[in-house]
């Protein structure tokens, strides 16, 4: 139960295959100009592809026979701009989403709407005498209306400020948890991803980079483009022993032999790129026995840079040329343990934190 | 005052609204939505009776009307009389050298509407026609109010083409800027300062309706 999509198309570039399960709430996530939205608006029936193939729960929507139009597919559709109708009111935007009820079901299913919503009290207003989030609320109640199988939402909350966007986001999940639709949101922010979908679908250059639950995903890059789209910043390279698909493989990095869970077999001496993440990367306490620790690396701080109750802390690692390893923490753990430009200090990272990454970017 | 030179303007005004309005809404709609590639020729031809000096307008659509052509020679078949110097005629004209004035202000509204607008209808379930008649027309309505007040203002005061194409034939062809001309020959400055002002006021007090309205239209739809 899931909705397939292989689309493929010249301008805009896609080349693009995925499947985003049923009921649940997927985020496309890229940086802009990678074919998010096109691959949403591909969806939605409003992008005609030179060949695409696209079924919900094992119905077809569009393949090589089958060109199912927009008003025909059980979608809704939040555009990034909201589009609700300027010379209309509140209630008579989400009117027009249900033309095929008879008036008085028709004004009673919107009242509905715009009650899920959380904009009762508006329905007289028009879209010029709305805020920015009271615009995405009546656009989602209008998207809600014809209760679509697969709700998209392009971008929902990036013209509301920060509060209101956090109360969206509460919101979403409640209106998600009623209604139990499959939902694909296009963001191309990671915070957002990671606080609203339970998958995640990384898309570069119109074509899918990763897929997975979120939490997997954010933390466990397939390949360095991957990393670079998370902001993961530490991406290195070491001299790898081999190693079969899902065993251990001993990295040596520098003067520091590290250890990694290998995800595909590596050939004995070849060059490995691993990346981890700064919260990953382990302050060790100069008094602490470290025998249990894996993979110590002994390094001289560059620079501290306080972020608010955070620090980011790069490190360059003894004997390990031109590598600068980003660390963060805890701005009250960088007084206590007078963690400051030229001071000599080791971390640990453990093993199965240590991502050893493909070679290749662009295969699923 | 030749009231009945005003008359036949004002019937004649109303005429080619009649016929021209419902055409040049369906024409300007395609226009804003078409991709295809022939299009500024198009528009080109349809924006000729901007740029072309009457008299040539009216000298061609004579010779479309006159009875050696196929479209006079029909017509004086079904109707007994010529189309040339005749209202009907003036009519045709009318509709022609006003194709600019109806078409453009209507075009510019509909391609104002955002793409965005368009694909929410569609997502609402709307069909063409459902869309033309919720989303479009209303939206579109400050162009095609324009539209239909320049329409109207110029076909009132136009001169050549209807001299050319219906000469000065009282009660039939005469309006009343063929009836200035003549009662300024004619040193009766009186009659043609009253009917000057007369339409100048008609022309001033339409185009200000006009631009009130569509101003407080486009008011109340702005997108904040």
């Amino acid at each position: 139960m899931s909705l397939t999509l292989a689309l493929h198309h010249d301008g805009p570039p896609l080349d693009f295959v995925a499947e985003a399960p049923s009921g649940r709430i997927t985020a496309l996530v890229g940086p802009s100009g990678s074919g998010k939205t096109s691959i949403l608006r591909a969806v939605a029936g409003l992008l005609r592809l030179k060949r695409s193939r696209i079924a919900f729960d094992g119905e077809s929507w569009d393949d090589e026979r089958t060109h199912r139009q927009t008003r025909e597919r059980p979608i809704g559709l939040v555009p990034q701009g909201y589009a609700l109708f300027p010379h209309m009111t509140v209630q008579g935007n989400v009117e027009t989403a249900l033309l095929h009820l008879a008036a008085p079901a028709r004004r009673q299913r919107a009242r509905e709407c715009i009650a899920l919503a959380h904009v009762a009290g508006l329905e007289q207003r028009r879209p010029n005498e709305l805020s920015g989030g009271q615009k995405q609320r009546v656009a989602l109640a209008r998207a809600i209306a014809r209760d679509p199988k697969v709700l998209l939402l392009d971008e929902p909350f990036s013209a509301v400020d920060r509060s209101t966007r956090k109360r969206l986001h509460v919101e979403l999940h409640r209106l998600h948890a009623q209604l139990g639709n499959t939902i694909l949101l296009v963001t191309h922010d990671l915070d957002e991803a990671a606080q609203l979908a339970s998958q995640l679908l990384l898309v570069r250059h119109g074509r899918l980079l990763q897929a997975g639950p979120t939490a997997q995903v954010l933390t466990r890059p397939r390949c360095e483009e991957a990393a670079r789209l998370l902001d993961i910043p530490n991406v290195f390279e070491a001299r790898a022993q081999a190693a079969r698909a899902g065993e251990a493989v001993q990295l040596q990095w520098g003067p520091h032999p590290l250890s990694a869970i290998a995800r595909e077999p590596v050939a004995a001496g070849s060059l490995l790129r691993w990346a981890v993440l700064p919260t990953n990367v382990l302050l060790v306490r100069a008094d602490k026995p470290r025998q249990h620790l894996e993979n110590l690396v002994a390094a001289t701080v560059d620079e501290v840079v306080e972020l608010g109750a955070e620090a980011l802390v790069w490190l360059r690692p003894d004997g390990v040329a031109h590598a600068r390893l980003q660390m963060r923490l805890p701005a009250r753990a960088v007084h206590r343990h007078a963690v400051r430009a030229g001071a000599q200090l080791t971390v640990s990272m453990r093993a199965g934190d240590l991502v050893p990454l493909e070679r290749r970017g662009d295969r699923a | 005052m030749d009231w009945a030179a005003i008359r036949l303007s004002i019937e004649l005004a109303l005429a080619t609204l009649a016929v021209l309005l419902p055409t040049a809404l369906l024409v300007a709609r395609w226009l804003a939505q078409t991709r295809l590639r022939g299009k500024p020729w198009i528009e080109g031809l349809l924006a000729l009776p901007l740029v072309l000096p009457p008299t040539v307008i009216g000298y061609y659509l004579l010779v479309a009307m006159g009875g050696d052509s196929p479209l006079g020679r029909g017509f004086e078949a079904l109707s007994g009389h010529t189309l040339a110097f005749s209202f009907t005629g003036l009519v045709v004209a009318s509709v022609v050298f006003n194709i600019p004035f109806a078409v453009q202000p209507m075009q510019r509204a509909f391609e104002a509407i955002p793409q965005e607008i368009h694909e929410a209808a569609r997502c609402c379930g709307l069909g063409a026609r459902q869309a033309l008649w919720r989303v479009e027309l209303p939206l579109a309505w400050p162009g095609i109010l324009s539209a239909t007040v320049m329409t109207f203002a110029h076909t009132l005061g136009e001169f050549g083409v209807v001299l050319m194409v219906g000469g000065n034939i009282a009660g039939e062809t005469r309006t009343v800027a063929i009836s200035i001309y003549d009662r300024a020959q004619a040193f009766d400055h009186a009659a043609a300062g009253a009917m000057s002002l007369l339409l100048l006021a008609i022309s001033l007090v339409t185009i200000a309706i006009s631009y009130g309205l569509a101003e407080r239209l486009m008011r109340r739809r702005r997108v904040a």
